[in-house]
């Protein structure tokens, strides 16, 4: 992508910094990968079916034996393996979380084309909105619509998707506008380009960085959303299972079992340092627009 | 300066009517009304009895309007839980949530300030690294894992404080530390990046070329300069505070709005739901006009009564 340096900023020095990959960016880096690599192969990781229930097995510790199995991580409120349940909740965890973080995305990204292209009245409307989803904390949002429609996955996706999708469409609203003025884009104009042409030719590349960034910064905000609606019992259900419904239904229990709580709210915390870590080394690294310390 | 303070003004009481207009086309997109608070198998006198009284019967513009005129009297309907007025109980929750978030925001303040300008000023160096690492992990920490640890730790092992209620001031540390330390990581970052850009600041460097020590450059020249977007990021943060409140108010058994809200969601008890968002709304844009306006008056090149005294600003 060449055409990023068109607009030759002279490098603050804070972005010479991040180049190198640290030690801590690359720990995150292969935590990440192997959060994912646990999503996609939870069938085969998993020693048990996260369903399978072992009443005389009930709230084991970690390291425990029972039905000539080990449960490293122990057992919940009804016998049934923490380790196994871990895995398939990673992999609900992260596909909620990725797919909300892409209808967010799209949805933003699509609204922020509109309002720059078409700037006057549509421009003002939009970014009305965009204000207004900024006044309610997403969570409150997400918390109402499932009061007025009632809990199904659907909806719970597009609900995470909230959590963000106004920052998509001001970062875009924004580039989209300073780089229509610039001399490429009015030449490509002048030479006859249409609209589409512009911008997915030449607007979206040069952005795409910048999304990106924004993406993998935005990713620990929705995973935080889906945990804690799951988390307050009015995400996803059992018996489907969740990181942030395990914490929920260990929270109950800490006192005799303390494993059931602290081993997901582990995974929660882990996944999300990791993204932030990794979020704002790419930022430096690749975000053309940022110039933060 | 007037006419800016009235469109500013106009704009947050347009926020507030989309959001409240949302609010109103989400409830007639999700059904029914009388559907969604009557049981199923209510009779259809009873049914039509609850619609006329709910105002289910006229047409849509006339139930938006009253709808809306009845949101400006704070008058969101009754509420199913306690059969009292649902602004009641919003207005009952709301001090218990100010009094958390007040405390969550002042820990902050105290941890996360000190800690940004420390690194700041060892720019690069073992503690700017160390304090920046805290942050970090102070902010990547879910609310709702962090209150689950300290209550394991503060009230289940060691036994030193409460883990739920609101009677005593005791009961109020774990809580706002739970509320207030992401918040910490958050205003430590903040900091330091507010601190390094006056530090580079010309006036800045010239007192310290003169012999000021850091720290009095930082506190007499760097801090009066920091207020103006510490001012507006506390402003951001409010939004933060009160989504962190449903998380935390329900783990430690806080009586504030947030806790009312996920209460009243599990029981559907719309007219609390309205009159939360409502509020939350209100507080949200509110919060969010002052910054601006105080912008506005401390900031002496927007026009307003301050005035660089003397002072290199």
């Amino acid at each position: 992508m060449t055409t990023l340096d068109i607009r030759a900023r002279p490098a603050p020095a804070a972005r010479s910094r991040g180049r190198a990959m640290s030690p801590v960016v690359r720990l995150s880096a292969c935590f990440l990968l192997a959060v994912v690599l646990v999503a996609l192969l939870a069938d085969w990781l998993a020693p048990l079916p996260y369903t399978t229930q072992n009443l005389a097995a009930r709230l084991k510790p970690p390291l425990t034996e029972a039905g000539g199995i080990v449960h490293w991580l122990g057992t919940d409120q009804l016998g049934r393996d923490i380790l196994s349940r871990m895995i398939f909740a990673v992999r609900t965890s992260i596909l909620i979380a990725v797919m909300g973080t892409l209808i967010g995305a799209i949805v933003g990204t699509l609204l922020g084309f509109v309002a720059a292209r078409m700037r006057g009245l549509v421009d003002q409307a939009i970014m009305m909105v965009v204000d207004a989803q900024a006044a309610i904390p997403a969570l409150f949002l997400a918390l109402t619509m499932l009061a007025f429609f009632g809990n199904n996955i659907v909806l719970f996706i597009v609900l995470v998707s909230i959590d963000g999708w106004d920052r998509y469409t001001r970062l875009v609203r924004g580039l989209v506008v300073s780089e229509q003025q610039s001399d490429y884009i009015n030449a490509i104009e002048a030479l006859g380009a249409g609209s589409s042409r512009v911008i997915l030719r030449h607007l979206l590349p040069n952005i795409a960085a910048a999304l990106v960034v924004q993406a993998t910064l935005n990713f620990p905000g929705t995973i935080l959303l889906e945990t804690s609606l799951s988390f307050l019992g009015l995400g996803v259900q059992p018996p489907g299972t969740s990181l942030g419904l395990m914490l929920g239904e260990g929270r109950r229990y800490l006192l005799n079992a303390w494993w059931i709580a602290v081993f997901p709210g582990l995974a929660i915390f882990l996944t999300t340092l990791s993204m932030s870590l990794f979020g704002d080394w790419l930022r430096d690294r690749f975000d053309p627009t940022s110039d933060r310390h | 300066m007037l006419r800016f303070l009235a469109l500013r003004l106009l704009r947050a009481l347009l926020t507030v009517t989309i959001c409240v207009s949302a609010v109103f086309v989400a409830l007639r997109l999700a059904g029914d009304p009388a559907d969604i608070m009557l049981s199923i198998d209510t009779p259809p006198d009873v049914r039509a009895y609850y619609r006329e009284l709910w105002g289910l019967d006229r047409p849509l513009a006339e139930q938006y309007l009253r709808y809306v005129a009845s949101a400006v009297r704070g008058d969101f309907g009754l509420s199913f839980a306690d059969e009292r007025p649902a602004f009641a109980a919003v207005t009952e929750a709301l001090p218990k949530t100010f009094l958390l978030g007040a405390s969550a925001l002042m820990l902050a303040l105290l941890v996360g300030m000190p800690l940004g300008m420390l690194a700041a000023l060892r720019h690069n160096r073992a503690a700017d690294r160390l304090a920046m690492a805290t942050a970090v992990l102070g902010y990547a920490i879910p609310v709702f894992f962090l209150g689950i640890l300290l209550i394991l730790l503060f009230a289940l092992k060691l036994r030193v404080l409460p883990s739920a209620g609101s009677e005593s001031i005791w009961h109020l540390i774990l809580p706002s530390v739970t509320l207030g330390l992401p918040l910490a990581g958050r205003l430590a970052r903040f900091a330091r990046t507010a601190t390094l850009e006056v530090l580079g600041k010309p006036y800045i460097r010239a007192a310290r070329g003169r012999g000021v020590m850091p720290l009095a450059v930082i506190v007499r020249h760097a801090l009066p300069n920091a207020a103006v977007p510490l001012l507006m990021f506390i402003g951001l943060e409010i939004g933060h505070i009160l989504a962190g409140s449903a998380v935390v108010e329900t783990i430690f058994a806080w009586p504030g709005i947030g806790r009312l809200l996920v209460d009243s969601v599990a029981t559907r008890d719309l007219a609390v739901v309205q009159a939360v968002i409502f509020t939350v709304t209100v507080i949200m844009v509110g919060a969010n006009l002052l910054v601006d306006v105080v912008h506005i008056l401390i900031d002496p090149r927007l026009g307003g009564f301050a005035r660089a005294n003397g002072k290199p600003a």
